[in-house]
């Protein structure tokens, strides 16, 4: 499912176009919302080229859907999840311009969980990119048909009416209606043609390009904001459940006589283990059922259960990293091939290889995973912090054999996703107990649970090696990667990474003539998933390392190396070649890379600031969910090796940007995340159990470890927009370690750096 | 019975005194401002006040707080205009905003002790509080906008 939607990325941003947009009976589809005079548009976008970008989702993809009440009202509908980014506030801006209206009487709904909206599945930075023209053609249909009503209840031209701040005006008379007194008379006209929509000039925005506040603001700041985690339900019980400590496990016996005796605790339930492929299943094991949470925390200590541990009981994390580390010092099977490697390393002058490793890493959202549901006359409803609330129908369906359109999934505030709230096996948990029980469950994961039971991101051994020209410029490069894959979740077989070659692997834009990139195999032996960023972490991680590494052998500038390795600026189609109808507007730009990459040069003063006393800058560079992105990170090492980062410079091109301040706090994100990952996080196991817990074993970056400052430079842009949440991500880690190595002399190859420079 | 006072109205509780505050607030009260995110005392999502200082009332039980004062983000500020809630809007310093009351309030805590904070304060009084979505250069900058100091 994510592998094609990933594979698909730059596809899917040109192919969608819109069908139809029609007036839509209210019954529909949105019983509640909307009141019964209200003009309701749904835009229908259908994927033009389906056949050459196939998805797992349903023909019809992302649907739109506004409201206006009698009484002015605007209603936004928020398909996708709200996890920080700003989304529920950016996609409805849009709408509101090109609508015209006035910011403060939009009203914005979340919408529930239903295939008609299209993909809900808020992950791979692709809201906004896939939004964007669904959003605007709906604005403008709404606005286009308001205007006609104008012109026929004033009987003039149309061409004299414009919508302007929720009213439509007439010019040459000064008279004006309210979009709320226009409803009725609106709801009456043709709906435009696609072609015939006229969009509003950039220089007429007023909120696109602009910073709004986000729309839960004030109900955050005052304690109102509903997370999944204050979610309830009439008559709900709590649940607290003791998985497998070991993946895969199975649960033999178990005796809960003491765990009953614990005040507030009713009773204790079981849930089957999954059967593999593990996919989004709910991992089995023993619930503790309260009154409260705590109680069914309290209890759940009680338990004493005896584990069939399964297959995965002697996972070792020291064994495994050899594993691969072996595979990757081999031949792998070969993922791009270009010029002829082996003959220009035979050749070669100066050989360089080096060896890169990242760990498994948990997401550790601040909110952990938890939902509420009620199973009730063969239906669920369920609230939860989800990404993807259609997984959630489709997931908890399956689970309890009904049908998906069964499943009612209201979707929270997500107190942080980062890709692990994708995945609802703690939905299906909380349902499948409710079927038992006969009432609403809420299951709440601990922050042990998250950290043990988490889909990880996957660990990767990466091997690189190049020869270089008497000017210490690559001639000829070979990299491979090994980890395990994520489709793993799908297919038990399933050894290889696919969609993550697409992450920084394949698709190095460098110019260097004999390239070859390979992939090795790797059993799996835990969940993995998806964490922001995903593959691009290790993969820019070795690749912008090993830059530096030859860069600092020529002895040459860094910047300027790796401007010279990017070659001349060129446009490279990442498409395969089957997929290359028409043109591309995402095709990777070097001339953007080289633009990113001097802007943070420029920003951080990197011709001025000489290394020394421990002090000095690092650059990195890389592109994904196609957005832009160079870091300079400024690291302090003192003589006990302790790290202080005092400012990162961070400069993106991500097209076409809405909401710039929400962009900003993407970025000054990622440098905090992107430092958790470089300095600190870190997933092992043994004996088949993951050795970390909690966020003393499983550390973030605090305010006092983060980087002081993070400055972050936009490039002006009218390129389609690109993605916004993950792609500051990736760069952190190399341009910290390239610090380091400029600040120290030390090259660091494996994270976390930890104390290695104690 | 334990008696204590939540937000300026006073409340009886019997149940086992063993239960940490969090828990009392948000299943018993359904006061849902504190968060829990660790259960350790490790992140700070949960800080309330405890007779006007900060507390990680996940870790604090209610036997601990009888007789005494409880404050959380409901009770702030009955309009949301703290000083610090106005710096954070001004600032516009939520991303998902799950940790951010434990923040205000810990922030609050800090503001009532040292009201003109110096960086080494912020960081010593604030790095008790996790927020994963990395807003820490925006608390910093809305604690000082609400002390008054220089960004």
């Amino acid at each position: 499912m994510k592998g094609q939607s990933m594979k698909s990325q730059s596809m899917k941003g040109q192919s969608m176009t819109s069908e139809s947009i029609t007036v839509v009976n209210r019954r529909g589809f949105l019983g509640g919302v909307f009141s019964a005079g209200a003009l309701i548009l749904g835009s229908r976008i259908l994927p033009v080229n389906a056949a050459a970008a196939p998805t797992t989702d349903s023909t019809w993809q992302p649907s739109v859907y506004l409201g206006l009440e009698p009484d002015g009202r605007v209603i936004v509908i928020a398909h996708r999840s709200e996890m920080g980014t700003g989304i529920r506030t950016a996609l409805p801006m849009i709408v509101a311009e090109e609508l015209d209206a006035d910011w403060a009487r939009v009203k914005i709904e979340q919408a529930i969980g239903d295939k008609k909206y299209g993909s809900q599945d808020t992950d791979g930075s692709e809201s906004i990119r896939d939004f964007y023209d669904p959003m605007r053609e709906a604005g403008a249909s709404a606005r286009m048909m308001l205007e006609s009503a104008a012109a026929s209840k004033w009987s003039v031209p149309v061409a004299e009416c414009r919508a302007k701040n929720h009213e439509v005006v007439h010019a040459k008379t000064g008279r004006k209606l309210g979009f709320g007194e226009l409803v009725s008379l609106a709801s009456k006209q043709p709906v435009p043609k696609k072609e015939q929509l006229k969009f509003k000039s950039p220089a007429e925005y007023r909120y696109v390009g602009k910073n709004v506040p986000i729309a839960d603001l004030d109900d955050i700041l005052a304690g109102q904001a509903v997370f999944g985690m204050d979610a309830r339900m009439p008559g709900m019980v709590y649940a607290s459940i003791e998985h497998p400590p070991v993946f895969g496990g199975k649960l033999k016996t178990y005796d809960d006589a003491e765990a009953r005796k614990v005040r507030g605790v009713s009773k204790t339930l079981t849930i089957p283990p999954f059967k593999p492929p593990y996919a989004f299943q709910a991992l089995g094991g023993v619930a503790v059922i309260a009154d409260n949470t705590w109680a069914a925390m309290q209890g759940r200590r009680k338990l004493k259960i005896d584990w069939d541990l399964g297959p995965n009981a002697s996972l070792d994390s020291v064994a495994y990293k050899k594993t691969l580390q072996d595979t990757a010092r081999k031949p792998c099977k070969v993922s791009r091939n270009d010029g002829d490697v082996d003959a220009a390393f035979k050749n070669a002058g100066k050989v360089h290889e080096a060896e890169y490793y990242v760990p498994h890493l948990a997401h550790a959202s601040m909110e952990p995973p938890v939902a509420v549901a009620e199973f009730k006359n063969g239906k669920v409803e369920a609230w939860a912090p989800t990404q993807n609330p259609q997984a959630v129908q489709d997931t908890v369906a399956k689970a309890l054999g009904i049908k998906p359109e069964d499943v009612t999934c209201h979707v929270t505030l997500l107190g942080g996703g980062f890709g692990r709230k994708s995945k609802p096996d703690y939905v299906a948990e909380a349902a499948i107990l409710s079927k038992q029980l006969g009432k609403p469950v809420k299951v709440v994961w601990s922050r042990e649970d998250d950290i043990r039971f988490d889909f990880y991101h996957a660990v990767a051994a990466m091997y690189m090696k190049a020869a270089t020209d008497e000017k210490g410029r690559p001639v000829a490069w070979l990299q491979r990667s090994v980890f395990p894959p994520i489709e793993s979740q799908d297919n038990v077989n399933a050894k290889y990474g696919s969609f993550e070659l697409d992450m920084g692997w394949n698709d190095v834009p460098f110019d260097i003539p004999n390239f070859r990139a390979e992939c090795g195999p790797a059993d799996t032996h835990i969940r993995i998933g998806w964490m922001r960023s995903v593959a691009n972490i290790p993969h820019a991680f070795a690749v912008q390392s090993f830059t530096d590494e030859l860069a600092a052998a020529s002895g040459r500038d860094r910047v300027e190396y790796l401007l010279d390795v990017l070659g001349k600026p060129r446009k490279i189609d990442l498409r395969a070649p089957a997929d290359r109808k028409g043109p591309d507007p995402y095709m990777l730009d070097t001339a953007r890379l080289r633009r990113v990459i001097e802007i943070a040069a420029e920003q951080s003063g990197w011709a001025k600031k000489k290394p020394g006393n421990g002090r000095a800058l690092g650059i990195a560079v890389h592109r994904s969910f196609l957005t832009y992105v160079a870091a300079v990170v400024e690291v302090e090492v003192d003589n006990k090796g302790q790290i202080r980062i005092p400012r990162v410079d961070l400069a993106l091109d991500t097209g076409k940007v809405i909401h710039p301040d929400r962009v900003r706090a993407q970025l000054e994100g990622a440098s905090v995340f992107g430092t958790s990952v470089a300095l600190m996080g870190e997933i092992t196991a043994a004996n088949g159990r993951v050795q970390q817990s909690n966020f003393n074993t499983y550390p973030v970056a605090r305010l006092n470890e983060a980087p002081v400052e993070t400055h972050v430079h936009i490039v002006p842009s009218s390129a389609p927009p690109a993605g916004v949440g993950e792609p500051g991500v990736p760069v952190m880690s190399p341009a910290i370690c390239n610090a380091i190595f400029a600040a120290t002399g030390k090259r660091i190859r494996e994270l976390p750096i930890k104390k290695q420079l104690a | 019975m334990i008696q204590i006072t939540v937000n300026g109205s006073v409340k009886q509780y019997d149940g086992d005194p063993a239960m940490p505050v969090l828990w009392y607030l948000r299943d018993l009260l359904e006061l849902t401002g504190a968060k829990f995110g660790c259960g350790m005392g490790l992140c700070g999502a949960c800080t309330v006040h405890v007779e006007g200082k900060a507390m990680r009332s996940c870790v604090t039980n209610m036997s601990d707080v009888a007789g005494k004062r409880i404050t959380t983000i409901e009770g702030l500020s009955p309009k949301g205009d703290h000083p610090l809630q106005k710096a954070w809007r001004a600032v516009n310093v939520p991303q998902c905003g799950y940790c951010q009351a434990g923040q205000i309030m810990q922030a609050a805590s800090l503001l009532a002790e040292k009201p003109r904070p110096t960086d080494k304060d912020i960081d010593q009084a604030m790095q008790g509080n996790i927020c994963r979505c990395g807003t820490y250069q925006r608390i910093r900058q809305a604690v000082k906008m609400a002390a008054g100091v220089k960004a």
